[in-house]
């Protein structure tokens, strides 16, 4: 076979560039088994359509788990917990399927009762990816389903996390709900006020004036009692704290406009404001609707038990079972394929380790261990089968112990402001102290009608609206700007914070480095072509990941071997009639040469010649992003490695910045919480679930990932690696979103100055409020609207079409 | 001038009866997948459509 020549075959299933073994099928080219069998199962039942819509719409087969990998669904007690809803026969199922990502996908799920007659129906929330199934029990299992989803390409992903019973959040229903009774109330009552506005007044005054004015009551009571409730509770909530945030001049003025309102109706001295009133929540709630935007297929919450399965083989004398991860126990013996993931610490007892931390540290290159060597949880094993005695629970394991800490125990805390509750303070007694002042002044002199009335108009007017948009519109849109820009921010809130924050830490493995790819570098002395030749071939036998790296880093063309052995956990040994190459680890090899960390040795004729080292490699872009953050922000580097890689760091990050190295996860969590104590605002930017502890402690934690979809541990943000390099744009635009808010108040209480001046002459009338309230939230609302854009403009935010 | 009420009454009604629809609307779920349906109608055939009103009624149970 010729390896040089490099052959652009794109998979007919998948759209993955074939590298070898290239299946042909019905003229089409397969990349792997995998997706052949996928093909051929949609081609006999005549689903081929799947094919149709777009173009290579299938996900790679290649790493597929074994059959017995979902041998726990037949637990009864276990299918319990996963189903939605059993009746009789029939059971509702609602599974995450990563995979999902374009219009073929939905068809084809949503065409499944043609590939087996026992399910129901099939539903696909595109942008959730997940599907709801119905399936007809006597006909099909749930584990036949999801056998039957994976075998089609889409495996569900079932984590330990699905058996905690959670509905499907259905949250922004009621805002929906509040939304739509207060729209509802908002034009019937602007129906009823419109003799009132064009003064046809006295015309309809002796009949229908009265009537009009309770139909408005009526209408305004739902408003305040359902549409309202939200705001009431929190003003509530935030007064029992001794705290004062926006909602509590909200509270206040719609209790104003009510009762004032209904002042006037029962006394048939006025019209009442309940126009202003519903119009008000109807602009409220549209705000908040606006800036509840959230990223459905992300989820900021997880922590290790959205990571780690659900079942695990647990060995019983020669038997295998399929046990609860819940239920393992110290002592127990358990087998760990590959793939699959280590549940808890272990000691290795049997087999060839080789594990993946990449989802933990971030490291690119596997770790082997040895027999008797203890093993970590949450790597995954990569290569033949194992045998692990578990000494921790899983709960207490050294990665999952990060859990106990009460940071996760608490949400975050408040210690930053947001803006609108610290000026809503100041406002709320403002407010008070004219309102009380006007009265006084009237009463003074001698009007005690006009004293209520303008009293109370002042809490009317003076009312936030235009000031409690400003911030739900700001934020809301910047959290679309930067979504688009693959930022993706939990909540409006986060925005706010990241503008605070004075000090940066950054993890390095998989956050500074990437990954996936490691650079490969050859040290010792120089090879002929025949030697790199023979040892590239050589790696083409080994099924290694290492072997595998070095085999594609090499050029050359591939020889045959003769003889090749592999000597588990130490390396191959590969002869031809002119070569002995022995190649494997520093300890097999040249015990006496110094330990290099992620090296291989190779030794040819019983020579030691020297080592690969793979090295990781610092994102693009890197050098550039530190220069411009270094001049703004405390500098902080935690790296659970040894200080091997100091110097380059040093080199990057300049003599400012604090590097340190060995850190643990749980010394990651203290240090954060040490710079707290210094009263510092950190944003604490990682990837692996040993950083999960400092990104929950920090004030904004970040968690950079390759992938979106994959699993990222709880944080505020999650951002897509390469745009990682714009995290300095990103803040200075969080900067700028905070003074559009600022810009907005500032609008908004020109209108409150204009609108008090009446309100304190008691001269407002219901026109004059019905046009004020609207067009103060409308300005407030396009202001923002079209700032934030421009300067999204300006950063050159907004060329990336979206994404989520 | 009388008949106002009714008509007042006939608005109403038909006002409530926008909001009902309104709020089955959201009920359905309407508002929380704002992309999957705009795939599926383009579809030739809509590939539940056989099995749909079978399972329509189970659908009722479960709410």
């Amino acid at each position: 076979m010729a390896g040089s020549v490099k052959e652009y075959t794109l998979c007919y299933h998948c759209g993955q560039q074939c590298e070898q073994d290239i299946i042909v099928a019905d003229d089409k080219s397969f990349c792997c088994t995998g997706c052949h069998t996928v093909y051929d199962i949609l081609q006999a039942n005549n689903l081929c359509t799947y094919y149709d819509l777009e173009k290579n719409p299938g996900a790679n087969q290649k790493n597929k788990k074994n059959s017995t990998a979902f041998a726990f669904l037949d637990n009864p007690e276990m299918t319990a917990k996963l189903l939605d809803f059993q009746e009789g026969n029939q059971a509702h199922v609602q599974l995450y399927l990563p995979q999902v990502h374009c219009s073929s996908c939905i068809w084809l799920l949503e065409s499944l009762h043609r590939l087996h007659a026992g399910i129901l129906q099939s539903r696909v929330h595109f942008s959730r990816k997940t599907i709801q199934l119905a399936f007809d029990t006597e006909q099909i299992s749930l584990r036949e389903v999801v056998e039957l989803l994976s075998k089609i390409g889409y495996e569900p992903a079932l984590n330990l996390s699905d058996l905690g019973k959670k509905k499907p959040q259905n949250a922004h229903r009621k805002t929906w709900y509040q939304l739509g009774v207060a729209g509802f109330c908002f034009g019937n009552i602007m129906l009823f006020s419109f003799p009132e506005y064009f003064s046809y007044a006295d015309f309809f005054h002796e009949e229908f004036a009265s009537l009009f004015g309770w139909l408005n009551f009526t209408l305004g009571l739902p408003v305040v009692l359902y549409s309202a409730q939200d705001y009431f509770r929190s003003a509530w909530w935030a007064l029992r704290q001794k705290g004062v945030n926006m909602d509590v001049p909200i509270s206040a003025g719609i209790l104003a406009l009510f009762i004032y309102s209904t002042y006037e109706i029962a006394t048939g001295t006025g019209a009442g404001y309940f126009d202003s009133l519903a119009a008000l929540l109807f602009f409220l709630l549209l705000g908040k609707i606006y800036q509840q935007k959230t990223y459905d297929t992300l989820s900021f919450e997880r922590d290790y038990t959205s990571y780690f399965p659900i079942a695990i083989t647990r060995l019983k004398g020669n038997k295998e079972e399929s046990v609860a991860l819940p239920a393992l126990q110290v002592g127990d013996r358990i087998l760990v394929r590959n793939g699959e993931l280590i549940p808890a610490d272990g000691i290795l007892y049997k087999g060839e380790a080789l594990i993946d931390y990449s989802f933990v540290t971030g490291e690119a290159v596997p770790v082997s261990k040895t027999l008797g060597e203890i093993i970590y949880a949450g790597g995954s094993q990569q290569g033949a089968a194992i045998e692990l005695e578990i000494v921790k629970e899983p709960s207490q394991s050294y990665l999952t112990d990060l859990w106990n800490h009460e940071a996760f125990h608490k949400p975050k805390q408040k210690n930053l402001a947001t803006l609108s509750d610290v000026v809503s303070t100041y406002f709320t007694f403002i407010v008070l102290g004219i309102a009380l002042v006007s009265a006084m002044y009237w009463i003074w002199q001698g009007d005690l009608s006009i004293g209520i009335k303008a009293f109370s108009t002042v809490l009317i007017v003076a009312c936030p609206c235009a000031l409690a948009l400003s911030t739900p519109f700001t934020l809301g849109n910047s959290l679309r700007i930067l979504g688009r820009n693959a930022f993706y921010l939990k909540n409006a809130e986060a925005i706010e914070r990241m503008a605070q924050v004075d000090t940066l830490v950054f993890d390095k493995t998989g956050t500074l480095s990437e990954t996936h790819r490691a650079q490969i570098q050859w040290v010792g002395e120089a090879l002929h072509i025949e030697e790199l030749a023979f040892i590239k071939s050589t790696c083409k036998q080994s099924s290694h990941p290492l072997s595998v790296r070095i085999y594609q880093h090499l050029e050359g063309a591939v020889h045959e071997v003769h003889e090749f052995t592999e000597h588990l956990g130490k390396g191959v040994v590969a002869r031809t009639p002119e070569f002995l190459l022995r190649l494997g680890s520093r300890e097999w090899i040249a015990p006496q040469e110094m330990a290099v960390a992620n090296a291989v040795w190779i030794e040819i004729n019983g020579q030691v010649k020297g080592y690969f080292r793979f090295e990781a490699q610092y994102r693009e872009g890197l050098e550039q992003m530190i220069q411009t953050l270094q001049s703004r922000y405390d500098l902080h580097v935690l790296s659970g490695d040894n200080n091997q890689e100091e110097a380059r760091l040093r080199k990057i990050f300049g003599e400012k910045a604090h590097l340190r190295f060995n850190q643990s996860p749980a010394d990651k969590l203290a240090f954060i919480e040490s710079l707290q104590a210094q009263g510092k605002k950190v944003m604490m930017i990682g990837d692996g679930l040993n950083d999960a502890g400092a990104l929950q402690k920090s004030e904004v934690g970040i968690s950079v990932t390759e992938n979106i979809n994959q699993f990222s541990p709880a944080c505020d943000a999650i951002i897509s690696a390469p745009s990682l390099r714009q995290l300095p744009d990103f803040l200075r635009f969080s900067h700028q979103s905070r003074n559009v808010i600022k810009a907005s108040f500032a609008l908004s209480f020109a209108y409150n100055i204009v609108g008090l001046s009446f309100a304190v002459q008691g001269l407002l009338s219901p026109v004059l409020a019905a046009i004020l309230m609207p067009l103060s939230s409308v300005t407030v609302v396009v202001f923002t609207t079209l700032l934030t854009n421009a300067l999204a403009m300006r950063h050159q935010f907004l060329q990336k079409k979206p994404t989520l | 001038m009388s008949v106002l009420v009714v008509l007042i009454g006939i608005s109403l009604l038909l006002a409530l009866s926008f909001l009902f629809i309104f709020f089955r609307a959201v009920n359905k779920g309407q508002f929380d997948d704002d992309y999957t349906p705009s795939v599926r109608i383009l579809f030739d055939k809509p590939p539940t459509q056989a099995k749909e009103a079978q399972v329509k009624e189970e659908e009722k149970k479960e709410e």
